[in-house]
């Protein structure tokens, strides 16, 4: 419809322009809102001014802030950072894949990690992992390129976990320690003074409180340990039976789907209504199955006594992966689909199994359409509320039914800023996730609907 | 493919669905008729204190309940039949209600104020989410190359965001003197609570779901826009087409069967409601029939769970998701066989 721009009228070029402003406006406010709050002390994040509420002026006369000169420095070293994969990249990838350098780093960062753990350093452990989720986060962003091929993802993992270690000593150690110095130097010039001020007032006592001493770090692990596990296995179970469906016409093919669509359509709480007695009573039910002769002495092994299912992550997990299955069985058909039936065909005259050609032949170009699947499959896991506010207990509860125990307790306004901060925690990984896969996000959603 | 390979790659799926799905599902249907209540016995409790000359002994009756010898609470299941559902439906509130000309007293009964706001709140948001996203996904279709990539990345982050997170970050916006509840109060010249009014919740619930599910149906036409036929549009325009008659006639045809797509997954999501009301914190005011049963399964005060109550309200809920998604699944077949 290129052509039909251009012979638009002005009037209605503008107003739809407008319009798109507006809704990006509509959409981002939101989310704006709630990152500008939690940075500040409540005096200002409950303000009735809304310029008071952005610029902070009490959280800068109280907790300090961010100056003209900070923005600009730090600015500069992020973009720098950020130059830096596009510049170095590919050769740190060779020099860790083309040599045994890569395997002899990855051990020796293993050997260290295992020595930190054994010696006990809790906090060294988290800045370890927070790394390492880090790298992932990065290699995802696009560290890796289309170059990479199978002996690259090695290389591309060191060097991005190595990458977002120096990335953080820098912003963390080097930045703090130089900052003052810049400082007193602008400071001698004629208007150095007005660019060292504090501009913005800024604080993050607010996360560290929430994330340390309420200890929501925990939340976060559970969160991250269901997540996982249901993509994973969703994806597994539901890559099989997406293919098997694809390739068969059968009538049994046929109501299995329309018995997945009925059950995709069933309000979570019915099923979980159906869970909570048999998990509350798991012990009794699965006893028989401890009782008997060959099985029971197998499961003895793993626990003395039947466990009680309420409470388990790993049930949440099974439930989650069933209600979840319905979604990821019809995506995952319609991805099967576009890929051509002749290709099986072909590597079955080949001499391949069903099975061998499903593995070697289909897999390889299907890897898109997976992603896209996973993307779907961890978005359920993470956004659910109500099966994990039912089926576990606070010790095990994930990250967003654990927010509403910020409500229960609120008392002060400094609660509710805290909870504001656990809010935008939680928003941050899914902000992320959208400008790493934009593009894979786009065609799950319309790979549904082509097929209809 | 051959039936055995077929079984072979289906059957993890659907051990999975059958287990965690179709049984739970069952155990429902089953439950929805019996009543289980924790057998209590009456006690007397003696109580001394000690006193002169002697002590000073009361005695209380009290009730607690009987444990077996694993220290369990022992529970009493007895079939009702249809008793669960009439606790729920109420039908003597509602025959009350028609008999008295006031079919408004219904809405006291918890089911019926849930279906209320369920129906309402389904069918309101669909024409919104409809007509704002075949909206945007027309202007971003019109719109420079440079604008799309944007539009699109802002436009994704209300349809990815955790549910229950988006729900609260709007509640900020509006609760006690928040920006936008501020900025009414400057426009009226009044003072103004939104948080206190039903209808207002009930309105920013509904504008909390179509932000939220506008996005999806965006991308979707927009993805269909790009299969519009282009001939089919010039030849509109040579036989004198408006700008709107174009829309009307050649494009909104096209993108029908994505229409029905969008409007099936909205309306089985939005019968759904459920984060809405934990986020705007509205259960005082307005409760939708999945709070209903998620409201049965919280356990109250002495740890007891309505479990039975819950079944029944979720066989009730089960009958409308049926009826709504039944002419889908008749085309289905339709189509299958022919």
């Amino acid at each position: 419809m290129a052509t039909d721009t251009d012979s638009r009228p002005f009037g209605l070029k503008l107003a739809g322009t407008g319009f798109l402003v507006f809704w990006s406006l509509l959409a981002l406010l939101p989310l704006f809102w709630i990152v500008t709050m939690s940075f500040k002390v409540p005096l200002d994040a409950f303000s009735d001014n809304p310029l008071q509420v952005i610029l902070g002026p009490r959280t800068r006369d109280l907790r300090g802030g961010i100056s003209l000169s900070d923005i600009v420095l730090v600015g500069s070293v992020l973009y720098c950072l950020y130059r830096v994969p596009k510049a170095l990249g590919r050769r740190a990838v060779h020099l860790f894949s083309a040599r045994r350098l890569g395997r002899i780093v990855l051990l020796g960062a293993y050997a260290a990690c295992l020595w930190l753990l054994v010696r006990g350093d809790g906090a060294i452990g988290f800045v370890i992992l927070g790394a390492g989720i880090g790298a992932g986060i990065v290699w995802l962003l696009g560290f890796s390129d289309d170059a990479d091929d199978e002996d690259g993802v090695l290389g591309t993992l060191i060097s991005a976990v190595i990458y977002v270690a120096g990335s953080l000593l820098v912003l963390i150690v080097l930045v703090p320690a130089i900052l003052p110095s810049i400082d007193a130097v602008l400071g001698v010039l004629p208007l150095g003074e007005l660019l060292t001020r504090p501009l913005l007032g800024a604080t993050a006592e607010h996360y560290l409180s929430v994330w340390v001493e309420r200890g929501f770090y925990r939340n976060f692990l559970n969160t991250m340990y269901v997540t996982a596990g249901v993509t994973a296995i969703s994806l597994t179970v539901g890559t099989l039976a997406g293919y098997g469906l694809s390739r068969s016409k059968s009538t049994v093919a046929f109501w299995l789907l329309i018995l997945a669509l009925v059950f995709r359509s069933l309000p979570h709480s019915v099923l979980v209504t159906g869970y909570l007695p048999p998990f509350i009573a798991s012990r009794d039910i699965l006893q028989p199955f401890w009782d008997m002769p060959v099985l029971g002495w197998v499961l003895g092994l793993f626990s003395t006594t039947p466990p009680t299912l309420y409470g388990q992550p790993l049930a949440v997990i099974a439930v989650l992966v069933s209600i979840n299955q319905p979604f990821t069985i019809w995506m995952l058909r319609s991805f099967f689909q576009s890929i051509p039936a002749e290709l099986d065909e072909a590597a079955r005259i080949d001499g391949c199994s069903d099975i061998q050609a499903f593995r070697r032949v289909i897999m390889p170009v299907m890897w898109p359409g997976v992603v896209t699947t996973g993307l779907f499959s961890f978005l359920l896991a993470y956004n659910d509320y109500l099966i994990c506010s039912l089926l576990l207990n606070s010790q095990n509860q994930t990250m967003v039914p654990s927010i509403t125990q910020f409500f229960n307790s609120e008392t002060t306004t400094t609660d509710q800023v805290q909870a504001v901060a656990a809010a935008v925690s939680i928003t941050a990984p899914l902000f992320l996730l959208v400008m790493a896969f934009q593009k894979q996000i786009v065609s799950g959603l319309t790979a549904g609907a082509v097929k209809g | 493919m051959r039936r055995k390979t077929f079984w072979k790659f289906v059957g993890p799926s659907i051990f999975l669905m059958v287990l965690f799905i179709a049984l739970p599902l069952c155990g429902v249907f089953w439950q929805s008729f019996f009543l289980s209540v924790p057998v209590v016995e009456a006690v007397e409790v003696e109580t001394c204190t000690p006193g002169f000359p002697s002590q000073v002994c009361t005695t209380v009756t009290k009730s607690q309940a009987v444990l077996d010898e694993f220290g369990r609470p022992v529970e009493n299941t007895t079939f009702v039949g249809l008793e669960l559902y009439r606790s729920v439906v109420n039908p003597e509130a509602v025959r009350e209600a028609f008999a008295s000309r006031n079919p408004g007293a219904i809405l006291r009964v918890d089911f019926w104020r849930a279906l209320r706001f369920t129906l309402t709140f389904t069918f309101v948001t669909l024409p919104f989410v409809l007509g704002l996203g075949l909206a945007i996904a027309l202007a971003v279709n019109n719109s420079t190359q440079r604008l799309r990539g944007p539009v699109i990345f802002v436009s994704l982050l209300p349809y990815i965001i955790t549910p229950v997170i988006g729900g609260i970050s709007i509640y900020w916006l509006f609760v006690g003197d928040g920006i936008v509840t501020q900025l009414i109060e400057g426009l009226l010249d009044r003072n103004v609570s939104v948080m206190t009014r039903g209808w207002a919740v009930e309105a920013l619930m509904m504008f909390y779901r179509v932000w939220h599910i506008a996005p999806f149906a965006f991308v979707i036409f927009y993805a269909g826009l790009q299969g519009v036929n282009r001939d089919t549009v010039e030849s509109a325009m040579i036989d004198g087409a408006s700008r709107f008659e174009r829309l009307r006639y050649v494009i909104v045809p096209h993108l029908m069967p994505l229409i029905v797509f969008v409007t099936l997954i909205h309306l089985m999501d939005s019968y759904r409601v459920f984060e809405e009301i934990v986020a705007f914190n509205a259960q005082s005011q307005r409760i939708s029939l999945q709070w209903l049963t998620y409201d049965f399964l919280q356990p109250d005060d002495s740890g007891n769970r309505a479990i039975g109550r819950a079944a029944a309200a979720s066989m009730l809920t089960m009958i409308g998701i049926v009826i709504i998604i039944f002419p889908v699944l008749r085309r289905a077949w339709r189509d299958h066989r022919a």
